[in-house]
């Protein structure tokens, strides 16, 4: 464990790219296994130990430090890992054994009670010092986040081995921690994994964001146009072994959609949107939101609120890998096995006719009236289907965002390197007093925006919070009611949850009306305006 | 106010005035009040005033243009090194322990251990003492004398590292560091951030006290405060100045060697004409991983001239006073700890010292 949380530091600190695939193949080579696959595990995201939750964490620190001393430190180092190492009590005595290797770790935890965990987890920490229960944490709850990306893990695994990065990524999914298979091939005492014919995700080809500007040679002998619904990106994989739907990143979400995983003859796989509701009535994502939080529907829930694929390429059919085609072509295959497959929760995603680019133009604007639609894609006609963001093949063209002016009502500090400025805003609308129409309105939170502002901006709001607090609620300070700010959203829907009745999807600050007075910021029947169908 | 218990070494006596009547935070700064409310000096005014007392030569602590500065000589000497000869109209020097009266006031300077000439104020007035600690650390620190501690009535103190994440580890383990990465890495040049007043001079002591006998490159704006410190008698060993090589040509002499700059040069097109940098910066702040991964450090060293969580919470007890107000820096944390503790403390929200600067 302690050379796995140095490696970890290493990444976190290390600017240059090549110098942290260098660390990583290096600690491959010298790393034993089984500890070489279970440290892989944590690095590309699939190390699991079941117990070991940020709640038992916090609950081990509980009996270590005072409740408010630990959300002052923790709001202000803003990484929960990082905190509870640093404020973990060095033990009177230090226990006289070393920290645990990482199959002691996994060995331990994967038959350990909630209570063994704690007392596993807290012996570990005592015999640790700072950088290893830095690390033994972060390993233990999962997320890793130095600065090392899967795909940048893999890279490094194929410089150790001297193979093609390409053909370990192909696999990686029938791989399980901690790749016993895959060392084998890597160090060739077997054959390489075979993917052919089962229901496994395929790495996925992503969209560059695009502006008005790029569009204007976009001509429609090079271009396909379509719609960029506003669902979540899935694919539907079919094989000898089942039908499963993964998440845009790969994770099986087959369990939540039944109406999709029903077993098929047909075998391939397919990408597209998730949408709520039905081919002719979609409904908003907020429905769609109420799905996937739901591992297992209620059969009530699946007939209030149905979902259905959009179908907007395929990657495999059979035994005929696709993807090396041009869209053009997977697109005449794709209309084919739609029609073949007469599936009621499987659709197509139609092409938008054009003729010039300024056409483009007038696609994008009716965006806006549809409401579940977020923008255009674009599609080189030759885009052959390569995972990643591949430069110039396809771009999304988003809708202009909503906006509205509103007032900020509370201010709090940032996270980690914002800790020490207020950046954290709670805003809000006006709206009729509920107690007595005659009296003044009264203004009622409507969202929250951490972003959009600039680095001279935020230290002017910071300066503007300090000076304008009329209340402090623990982090929380009340303000003045007086500084209006233009926010953008993507959307705004129902809640129940907030005062105001509506929630707004991703605001974020577009401008700071310094000149605007508090009075003329927009009232909620104006906000209410936007709310999809 | 919560009485404590007896068994600590001060008795606490009940004060005819309460410090509070003569000693306030005002927009100009700490300031100490005659019977009608006006100011009859200030400590460490943040706007020009006419007699200040300096704690210590850091620019947010030590102002140019007031009337009268009385301060430690070092901080006289530091200040007349930033600000040049009329930094002031008037100046009086004080040693440590030596009194001097200012009104009904008794004032005496002992050392804070921060800096070089770094004073805590000691005022007594009616039977009451309060002492304000200005920047304080209780770490070793081969280039200032030591914290002393002096039991008061008000203790004001200030609070930077006031977290329970902040224990800053042993100087000495942390420099060892540098002379680790070295033998790894002998081809690159070490450059180490570090403000120039106090936080080099003790960095260049530190390497020097874990062995390191090779000359120092030092970057130009260093220059005059380490010929200061040697002046009065510090030894930082053989110093030679970081010039760059030619434009656009990496400075090959420098590699394998150990240069300090002040951290603004870090980023700058200075450090790139160093021979592969590795770049070292070292601060208290540099405890926090997500906060010395954002200024883009690749060795973070943890080297504080302030005091840690524990450092403070000891220095309270030691100090044992009735109340303790805070000056700077993080006081929900260190208020809430002292709650705990059934101590009274308050905070002054002092504007106009940096909480990040160190
Ligand atoms: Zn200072
Ligand atoms: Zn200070």
């Amino acid at each position: 464990m302690i050379t796995f949380a140095r490696l970890l530091e290493k990444l976190l600190f290390t600017p240059q790219r090549n110098t942290k695939i260098q660390h990583l193949s290096e600690w491959l080579h010298h790393t034993p296994m089984p500890d070489r696959g279970w440290g892989l595990a944590a690095l590309v995201g699939e190390f699991q130990s079941k117990k070991a939750k940020p709640a038992l964490i916090r609950e081990m620190v509980s009996t270590k430090s005072d409740a408010e001393l630990f959300a002052i430190s923790y709001d202000f180092v803003g990484d929960l890992a990082e905190t509870v190492a640093l404020i973990w009590p060095e033990p009177e005595c230090r226990p006289n054994q070393p920290p645990p290797t990482l199959s002691e770790i996994v060995g331990a935890l994967d038959h350990a009670s909630a209570d063994e965990t704690r007392f596993l987890i807290q012996q570990w920490l005592d015999c640790s010092d700072t950088t290893t229960r830095w690390g033994l944490l972060k390993l233990t709850t999962g997320g890793l986040r130095v600065g090392a990306s899967a795909r940048m893990v893999r890279l490094a695994l194929a410089q150790a081995y001297e193979a093609a990065v390409e053909d370990i990524e192909e696999i990686w999914p029938l791989l399980e921690p901690p790749y016993t298979t895959l060392f084998d091939w890597l160090e060739g005492r077997a054959e390489r994994p075979n993917a052919d014919g089962k229901a496994v995700f395929r790495p996925l080809m992503l969209a560059h964001p695009v502006d008005d500007n790029d569009v204007t040679d976009m001509t429609p002998d090079k271009w396909l146009v379509e719609w960029k619904w506003d669902g979540a990106r899935v694919q539907l994989a079919s094989g000898h072994d089942g039908v499963r739907l993964f998440s845009r990143s790969g994770d099986d979400i087959s369990s939540g959609f039944p109406e999709l995983t029903k077993s098929l003859s047909w075998h391939g796989t397919l990408d597209g949107e998730l949408l709520a509701g039905t081919p002719d009535n979609i409904a908003p994502f907020q429905n769609l939101q109420q799905r996937l939080n739901r591992k297992k529907p209620s059969a009530n829930l699946m007939q209030s609120i149905p979902v259905f694929l959009r179908a907007y390429d395929i990657l495999l059919e059979d035994d005929d890998d696709l993807r090396q085609l041009p869209i053009e072509q997977r697109r005449l295959k794709l209309e084919k096995t739609v029609k073949i497959l007469n599936h009621s929760a499987i659709d197509l995603s139609a092409f938008l006719p054009f003729t010039d680019p300024q056409q483009l133009i007038s696609w994008r604007q009716q965006c806006r009236e549809g409401g579940l639609i977020e923008g255009l894609m674009l599609k080189a006609r030759n885009s052959m289907y390569q995972q990643g963001r591949v430069k110039g093949l396809w771009f999304k063209w988003k809708r202009d965002p909503l906006t509205a002016d509103v007032v900020l009502l509370y201010a709090q500090r940032g996270h980690g390197k914002r800790s020490s400025l207020f950046s954290d805003y709670t805003f809000g609308a006006w709206m009729e007093n509920p107690d007595n129409p005659a009296e003044p309105p009264i203004l009622v939170p409507v969202g929250k925006a951490y972003s959009g502002f600039s680095d001279a901006e935020l230290k002017k709001l910071d300066a503007f919070v300090r000076a304008n607090t009329t209340q402090r609620f623990g982090p929380v300070r009340e303000l003045e009611k007086t500084l209006v700010v233009e926010v953008a959203f993507d959307a705004i829907s129902r809640s129940t949850r907030h005062k105001s009745g509506v929630a707004m999807r991703f605001p974020r600050f577009q401008r700071i009306r310094w000149d605007k007075p508090a009075i003329e910021a927009d009232d909620l029947p104006t906000l209410m305006k936007w709310i999809d169908s | 106010m919560v009485s404590k218990s007896l068994d600590q070494n001060r008795p606490h006596r009940k004060l005819s005035t309460h410090p509070s009547n003569w000693i306030r935070p005002l927009a100009s700064g700490l300031a100490v009040l005659d019977a009608h409310g006006e100011p009859i000096f200030h400590i460490d005014a943040t706007r020009i005033a006419d007699t200040v007392i300096v704690t210590h030569g850091h620019a947010d602590h030590a102002r140019p243009g007031h009337k009268h500065v009385i301060a430690s000589a070092e901080t006289l000497a530091i200040m007349k090194a930033r600000y040049g000869a009329n930094f002031a109209e008037r100046v009086t020097a004080l040693r440590w322990h030596e009194t001097m009266r200012i009104g009904d006031v008794d004032i005496h300077l002992v050392p804070a251990g921060h800096v070089l000439g770094s004073a805590q104020i000691v005022l007594d007035y009616e039977g009451a003492r309060v002492v304000v600690s200005g920047d304080y650390k209780r770490k070793s620190d081969p280039t200032c004398a030591p914290f002393e501690p002096v039991p008061c009535d008000v203790f004001i103190t200030e609070a930077t590292f006031a977290l329970p994440v902040f224990s800053h580890p042993e100087p000495l383990l942390e420099i060892n560091r540098i002379l680790v990465s070295l033998k790894q890495f002998p081809e690159r040049a070490h450059v180490i951030g570090a403000y120039s007043l106090g936080k080099a001079q003790r960095v260049i002591a530190l390497l020097r006290q874990a062995g390191y006998q090779e000359p120092i490159y030092i970057h130009g704006a260093l220059q005059k405060l380490c010929q200061l410190y040697q002046d009065h008698g510090i030894d930082l060993g053989i110093l030679a100045p970081a010039t760059t090589g030619e434009k656009g040509k990496p400075q090959q002499a420098l590699a394998g060697q150990i240069v300090i700059a002040p951290p603004s040069a870090l980023a700058d097109r200075w450090s790139r004409r160093l021979p592969d940098p590795l770049i070292i910066m070292a601060s208290g702040w540099m405890q926090v991983k997500q906060r010395a991964k954002q200024s883009g450090v690749e060795m973070p060293l943890i080297l504080s001239d302030h005091a840690d969580w524990n450092d403070l919470l000891a220095t309270i007890d030691e100090v044992n006073p009735q109340e303790v107000w805070i000056t700077h820096g993080r006081e929900d944390a260190l208020m809430r700890a002292l709650s705990l503790k059934n101590m009274t403390a308050k905070a002054l929200h002092l504007i106009g010292y940096e909480d990040d600067a160190e």
